[in-house]
């Protein structure tokens, strides 16, 4: 199906362990692993650092210009792109479940129902959720928080005195996400569906109809598309219109016979990397589907792509599996 | 794909022995390494293993299934581990004394991703032999965990009289004469006893015989011969045994094992066997069954866990080997006559 391929444009990475997250520290790529270690790839070569000792790095992401780690050690740590490491939070062994952080380096961690806020100015705000957390997002403006747990969603206010707004929903809900212009929350949830409200108004939607767990969401740039894992293909809805996907069929696009297990929206195009159980990635052009071929293991295994992202300025793609395999993509 | 990762779960009733037991298991020189699924941490002294609290929510899912709950906290966390794969063998998850093993059990088979990773290898539950009999009057929560065992530790049988002793074992065998029953002191029984049991693997499946006959040593030649029973429920309440081993009947909870000896139509059997877990499956524990399908050289296997049932046809009927189909089912008030009528009007 891939008739044209990038692979040549790949420049593989062995790094060893599971890749729980990829993130770009200014134009460093770097990949939090497994056995705890971070994997910094400078124009000198490939560092590793071992942040998380005798521990594994559960989340990881970016904020600012520091790589957020939390660990089942209890540590949240941040690294720079010069590998200098700051401990922001130990606790005693409880693991970080989730973690969220934004451009200001403000981070928000969880641990069990315990959500903790840091704001750039290293002000420490707590909130206790009604169940265990599994996802967190800041809102695009504004010091919000998302957090989804059991039933539902909160939105978490951590510098004001307004009280947290729910948004309930029956069933267990994993990851949360906000749309870009900042009108839907979306979560993904056990029951290999999506939810979402809009939030000016708490309208709820049902998004259904996945054989699997949806672990992977991403916006388009313009926020009009939201691609999401859990199928056999990138299922795609629509969110441009005020009542965002209700009443619409998803697009679809990347159909394989393998579950995709990862997918990100390029930046500035319309076009979505996606990763599949089985390591492959192609990159797919929504209005016609059309594929590149950028990852093709030599051979068939079952390697879920665990972390896939776009530099900001959509020239590089970082990718990861959850057996250690890890490379680069520069876009010709 | 590397293996399945193998999961033990330990219940028990407060004061039973579940940290003994678990601590014993650490010890041991085995050289695995385990990945410990507590709820409170400080009791277990252990520097190579990996220990995690766990909190015990539970979800219910969404899926029309009244009785279908999961452990989410269980699914985060295995989520968590398959992260350090390779860095240990095995996982042991001990419940607290008042958890109900189904929602635990059930995780490994309504999640799909957990499922991929791990499995669920056998429910080991300690009793104390002093305190359990009171227990199964007043405490539903020790009732569940034996009706849910595979595999029985009956501790501190160094505190009771041989007379104690064999009342409780008749208790528990009233309630559950399929698990593996150990008697023991400070927990003390070998890990094979305990781990690798594969009680969840429809291919070692292999029987589904009572256990009623491994009693004490001078018990042996008491002949109670279930195999002979004919669609019939396999235990009774005998007074005045001869052999003074006690046979009680559970008032709540208890199992029935029943047989036809020749095939069952599977156009009849299947049907009613989904029918029948899928509306009683509120007070059905466990299901397990061997079952001869007309026409078909291979023994089809079964297991369930409340509404949940997984069965597959396994190997071949071996020429000596009478074609005769059993199913038992352990469960509270379960309506023996109605389950039998149905069950019998399935033979082909």
């Amino acid at each position: 199906m891939a008739e044209t391929s990038l692979a040549a444009n790949v420049k593989p990475i062995a790094a060893g362990a599971h890749v729980s997250a990829a993130a770009f520290l200014g134009s460093v790529p770097v990949f939090a692993l497994g056995d705890g270690a971070v994997l910094l790839v400078d124009p000198q070569g490939e560092r590793r650092i071992a942040l998380h000792k005798d521990a594994a790095i559960l989340v990881a992401t970016r904020a600012g210009k520091r790589l957020i780690t939390g660990g089942d050690d209890g540590r949240v740590l941040a690294m720079d792109a010069e590998g200098s490491v700051e401990e922001l939070v130990h606790t005693d062994g409880a693991w970080i479940d989730a973690l969220a952080g934004r451009d200001d380096g403000s981070i928000a961690w969880s641990s069990g129902r315990q959500v903790s806020a840091r704001d750039p100015q290293g002000t420490i705000k707590h909130f206790s959720a009604p169940s265990s957390v599994r996802g967190l997002a800041y809102a695009p403006k504004g010091y919000r928080i998302a957090v989804a747990h059991y039933n539902g969603a909160t939105l978490w206010f951590p510098n004001a005195a307004a009280p947290p707004e729910v948004f309930a929903w029956k069933g267990a809900h994993l990851d949360v996400s906000f749309s870009p212009d900042g009108r839907f929350l979306v979560t993904s949830m056990q029951e290999n569906a999506l939810h979402g409200w809009r939030i000016a108004d708490k309208q709820d939607m049902r998004m259904s109809g996945y054989p699997a767990k949806t672990r992977s969401l991403s916006w388009s740039g313009d926020g009009h598309w939201l691609a999401t894992s859990g199928a056999e293909a990138c299922i795609v809805w629509p969110f441009k219109d005020k009542d965002g996907p209700m009443k619409k069929a998803p697009g679809e696009c990347g159909a394989r016979r393998v579950k995709v297990s990862r997918v990100a929206f390029h930046p500035k195009a319309l076009v979505i990397a996606i990763g599949y159980e089985d390591g492959w990635i192609l990159l797919c052009r929504l209005a016609d589907a059309a594929a590149l071929l950028v990852r093709k293991p030599a051979n068939e295994a079952h390697d879920p792509v665990s972390a896939l992202l776009w530099q900001d300025d959509g020239r590089r793609l970082l990718f990861g599996t959850s057996e250690g395999n890890a490379g680069v993509l520069v876009m010709p | 794909m590397a293996d399945k990762i193998p999961v033990t779960v330990l219940t028990g009733y407060l004061g039973a022995g579940k940290t003994t037991l678990l601590n014993r298991i650490l010890s041991e020189p085995h050289g695995k390494k385990f990945a410990v699924i507590v709820n409170e941490f400080g009791e277990i002294g252990i520097d190579n293993d990996l220990v995690v609290g766990a909190d015990e929510e539970i979800f219910e899912m969404n899926n029309g299934c009244i009785c279908c709950t999961v452990r989410g906290d269980l699914i985060r966390i295995i989520e968590g581990l398959m992260k350090r794969k390779g860095k240990f063998d095995a996982i042991i998850i001990e419940t607290t004394g008042l958890a109900d093993p189904a929602p635990v059990a059930q995780t490994f088979f309504v999640d799909a991703d957990v499922e991929e990773a791990a499995r669920l290898d056998a429910v080991v539950t300690v009793a104390d032999a002093k305190w359990l009999s009171q227990r199964l009057k007043d405490a539903p929560e020790a009732k569940n965990q034996v009706a849910f065992a595979d595999v029985i530790l009956l501790n501190k049988t160094d505190l009771v009289s041989s007379e104690e002793l064999r009342e409780v074992k008749a208790r528990i065998r009233a309630i559950n004469p399929y698990a593996k029953l150990h008697e023991t002191v400070n927990c003390s029984v070998p890990l094979d006893a305990v781990l690798s049991r594969n009680a969840f693997d429809l291919d070692r499946i292999l029987e589904i015989e009572p256990e009623f006959l491994e009693v004490e040593e001078d018990d042996h030649d008491q002949h109670h011969d279930h195999h002979a029973h004919h669609g019939h429920h396999d235990h009774h309440d005998h007074d005045g045994h001869k052999h003074g081993l006690k046979h009680y009947h559970d008032e709540e909870m208890q199992s029935v094992a029943l047989s036809i000896d020749g095939d069952v139509d599977p156009e009849k059997f299947l049907p009613w066997l989904n029918r029948y877990v899928q509306t009683e499956g509120p007070s059905i524990l466990r299901t397990k069954g061997i079952v001869a399908f007309k026409n078909e050289p291979k023994r089809f296997v079964f297991q369930g866990v409340h509404m949940i049932l997984e069965g597959d046809l396994q190997r071949d009927w071996k020429p000596d080997e009478p074609r005769r189909s059993r199913v038992v089912f352990i469960g509270r008030k379960l309506k023996e006559d109605e389950i039998r009528k149905e069950f019998l009007a399935c033979a082909a």
